[in-house]
Parts: C-alpha cells; structure tokens; sequence
C-alpha cells in the first residue's frame, strides 16, 4: 500500500528547517547525560565509589522487580478474570480489592502491607510477623499494589475480544472455563502484552519504595552511602542514572515486542 | 423406528425479552422432525436469530419450553454444554478464533469437549474441510481467508463435533455476492445427506431448493409455515404476501 502511494504522491524535498525538527533530539540529550556521567564515574573518584557501593543493591532491586511482578501477574490475571465474572461474590471481591488499591497511595499501602497485613496474616498461619523476612513483606506489597493494575490490564483486554468469539466457544460445547482458556485469554494476553511491559518498567522505578521497609535496593543504599559520607550530589546523581538506564533498556524492549506483534498481525 | 418420528426439536409458547422495552419472541411454536431442513424467514427485528439462539441457549428464554432431542434446556441445567456440543452452530461474522490456523479451529473443540487425540482430531478437521472444499488451506490463519472460504471453516469446524443438529444464522449475509453461492453448495450437500438444520436467511432460492418447511416471522411470532410451494406461490397471510412482493421485487 504505500508503494503504490509513494508512486502517486510527487516527490517533495523535505527542507532542512523540517528535518532539524524531527530530529530526535531528546534522546541525544539523554545518551549525552549518560555519556557524562560514565566520564565522571572514570575520572572521579567520589562517583566511582559512590557507583561501586550502590551497585551492590541492583540484585535486590531486580530480584524484588522480578518476583514481585511475577506474583502481581498471578493476582492481576485472577482479579481480571474477576471483574469480568458473572459470579456475584467473585466480581465483588475482585472489584473491592482493585477499588482499594487504588484509592491508597502506594507509600501508604506499602507501609499497611509490609507493617500490618502480612503481620496479621503470618499471625494466622501461626508465624510470628517478626519472622517473615522484610525482603518478602517488600515483595508481597509490591505485588498486591500492582496486581490491582495488572487486574485493570487482563480486565480491558478479556473486554477487547469480540463476544462471538466466546459464544462461537460456547456453542461448541465449551464451558465458559474452558473457551476462557483456550479461546478468549490467548488473544487478549496478547492484545495487552505492551501494557504489561509498561507496568513492568513502571514497577522498576516504583520498587525503590521499598527502601522505606530498609530493604537494601539501590535506593536504599544510596541513602545509606549518602548519609554516611556526605556525598549527596554524587550518591544521587549514580542512583537516578542507574534507574535511567535500566528503564532505557526495557522501554526499548517493550516498543520492539509492539513493533513484532503489529507485524505478526496482518 | 419410533424414535425417528420424535421431533428433535419442540418448541412451546417461547418469549423472550431484552430489557422492559423490547420483547423479541412473543410466543413461538416450532415442532422440527429429525433430518428435516426449516428455513425461517422473516423481515429484520421479527425475531428469527433470537429463536435460532434460544435453542442452543445462546439466549435464555424469558418464558416458555425448548426441548432438544428429549432434554429441556432451563437455566440451571449443568449439561447445557453436552446438550451444545450436539447443536453445530454457524454464525453470520463467521467467528473463527484468529490465534488459531485453519486446522486447529477445527480441532479445538474436539479435543477439550468430546476428549479426542490430538491424531482423531486432525483426521476428523481433515476429512471436514475437505468435505468444504478448502484443504489446501488447513494451515493458513482465518484472517488470510476470504469471507466465502472462512465460513466454509466455520461450517467444518461445527461438522468436526458430529452434531445432531446445525443452526446457521444468516450465513450469507456477511458475503460477497460471489462467494455466496460456494457456502449455499455446502448447505446444499449437507441437506442431502439428511442434517437436521435451521436456517434463517435471506436467500429464498436456498429456500425452495433445500427446505422441508418454511416458517415466515414477524415481530417475534409465526406467522405462516409450511412448504415452500406453499410459502412462496400461495401464502394465506397478507403480511406474508407484503414481505414477498418486496423481496422478490429485485
């Protein structure tokens, strides 16, 4: 289609002018940030130390990403297919939680999650709260807030797919568990693959909450390394970056998988 | 055999409303003997889908009786989705699932209802498709199909699960004029060997060529049925007269 409409259209020079505005010049700004401070890093020693002790925390900080986003998935596809249900308690419950999540800011919620909830939860299993490590009670928080979120995605996608989709299903003797399996849930887990890379990247950046648990990610250490030699500017400045280049990263990540699925759907 | 002369489908007093306003059924009587071919016909808004979908509980009935082959069918019935997988249903968008190849449309349903292997299952999609005429296309995606050829899958894809019955719902009307008739030849040849179907549509050359009965509605009752000579050459009700003068017009 656009060979033969570039065929028809007449060939217009662009002007410089035009050219100088398209251009991307935001994303040089930011590869020059990150070149600068890779020169800083290099040449000074108090930014090479500040990087050297906040490095240490980016196992944390991905570990705590990595399963808490796993566990919100597991929350948001079952709270999604909540919202969705005919069945009245389970529409209710699903809707409750994702009505509450929301309406708590995630500092707030982080703080509930990790200091009250998971203490009366561990109390009723028979574990003392003190006992369940602060990394989990992290994880656990991050989870819960985000899988509201996710819930909304799975939500707005299962509601994306055609109803003759689910009736062709059904009168094929399907049960509604079933064309939900096989019919409905393939095509709106794709539909929304893009949205679950965006909260992905936007759980990154939200992890480093949890510094308020003292769970040591990078945020946390970079406070600690702030606090305790002064360096301020420094400690901050490889702390911002970090986050910068590992959501550089992963947006990437996410425009290419969008950019695969649009050309995988002819 | 005193069986056979049961009727597979019966019908008593069916209403059906949506909302306080519209009340699409308003007491329909059908009888449909077993291997017979009814064809409903009908201008639009007369009720002729939302019957065809009460009768695989696509649409529950507000009032009245739908037996299928000796069951009711009531809201609470558990093996609503045993007494569908015996009900084929053809739909007017075709409805094909789009993540799946040609084949695996067909095998689907197969597989998680009626518990076929994986190699039955295939057998079976291929022995359908090829009885519709498109083999050569088990492998594509529904999108790279034409409308003609998608809903020839669709017919297959209802055939693969051996069903007792095939309701079509418009199957044409989605269609280009030219791919119209590659769908009708397979209705055609499926009547032939003796499926029970019910067919709303607009083609009333299927009508006189296929159909056993010919049941004409109007706001959401029946108002005239019987063959087709004497639906079409001597219809007795004066809106049945009306409708047929306008479409038989062009």
């Amino acid at each position: 289609m656009t060979k033969a409409a570039s065929k028809e259209t007449p060939l217009i020079v662009e002007s410089l002018w035009d050219r100088l505005a398209r251009f991307p010049w935001w994303l040089v700004a930011i590869i020059l940030v990150l070149i600068g401070s890779a020169y800083f890093v290099a040449t000074n020693e108090s930014y090479q130390a500040s990087l050297l002790f906040i490095v240490q925390g980016i196992s944390i900080t991905v570990q705590t990403t990595l399963y808490a986003y796993a566990l919100a998935l597991v929350i948001g596809l079952i709270m999604g297919l909540g919202r969705v249900s005919r069945n009245v308690i389970f529409s209710n419950i699903a809707r409750f939680y994702v009505e509450v999540v929301r309406g708590i800011p995630m500092l707030v919620l982080i703080f509930y999650i990790a200091f009250v909830a998971v203490v009366d939860f561990a109390g009723f299993f028979g574990v003392a709260g003190r006992d369940v490590p602060m990394n989990v009670r992290a994880i656990i928080a991050l989870a819960v807030t985000y899988g509201a979120f996710l819930a909304e995605i799975f939500r707005a996608g299962i509601q994306s797919i055609d109803r003759g989709q689910m009736e062709a299903a059904r009168s094929l003797g399907m049960s509604y568990t079933k064309a939900m399996r096989y019919v409905i849930l393939p095509q709106a887990i794709r539909n929304v693959l893009p949205a679950l890379g965006n909260d992905f990247v936007a759980m990154l950046k939200d992890s480093s909450l949890v510094s308020v648990l003292a769970v040591r990610d990078i945020t946390q250490v970079a406070r600690l390394h702030a606090g305790s030699t002064f360096r301020f500017r420094e400690a901050y400045t490889v702390l911002a970056v970090l986050y910068l280049s590992m959501t550089l990263v992963l947006s990437a990540l996410v425009q290419w998988l969008e950019r695969r699925l649009h050309a995988g759907r002819k | 055999m005193p069986v056979a002369s049961k009727p597979i489908i019966e019908i008593k007093s069916l209403h059906k409303t949506f909302g306080k306003d519209v009340h699409a059924l308003r007491g329909v009587d059908l009888l449909v003997e077993r291997g017979k071919v009814v064809v409903i016909v009908g201008p639009s808004g007369s009720g002729k889908s939302t019957l065809l979908r009460c009768i695989n509980h696509l649409e529950v009935e507000t009032h009245g009786e739908v037996w299928v082959d000796g069951k009711r069918l009531n809201e609470k019935n558990k093996d609503i989705d045993e007494i569908r997988a015996e009900i084929g249903m053809v739909f007017q968008l075709f409805n094909l699932f789009p993540h799946l190849t040609v084949l695996e449309n067909i095998m689907l349903a197969q597989r998680v209802v009626r518990g076929r292997g994986k190699a039955e299952a295939e057998e079976v999609a291929k022995k359908q498709l090829e009885r519709v005429g498109i083999s050569e296309k088990a492998h594509s995606f529904p999108a790279q199909l034409s409308g003609g050829q998608q809903q020839r899958v669709a017919i297959a894809r209802a055939l693969a699960m051996n069903p007792k019955i095939m309701l079509f719902d418009e199957p044409t009307s989605a269609l280009d004029p030219e791919m119209i008739k590659e769908v009708l030849d397979v209705m055609l040849d499926l009547a032939k060997d003796g499926m029970t179907m019910i067919v709303v549509t607009h083609e009333m050359g299927f009508a006189r060529v296929a159909a056993d009965q010919v049941i004409f509605m109007d706001q959401g009752l029946v108002v005239e049925q019987g063959t087709p000579q004497q639906i079409f050459n001597n219809p007795t009700q004066d809106r049945t007269k009306l409708f047929l003068s306008q479409i038989l017009q062009h």
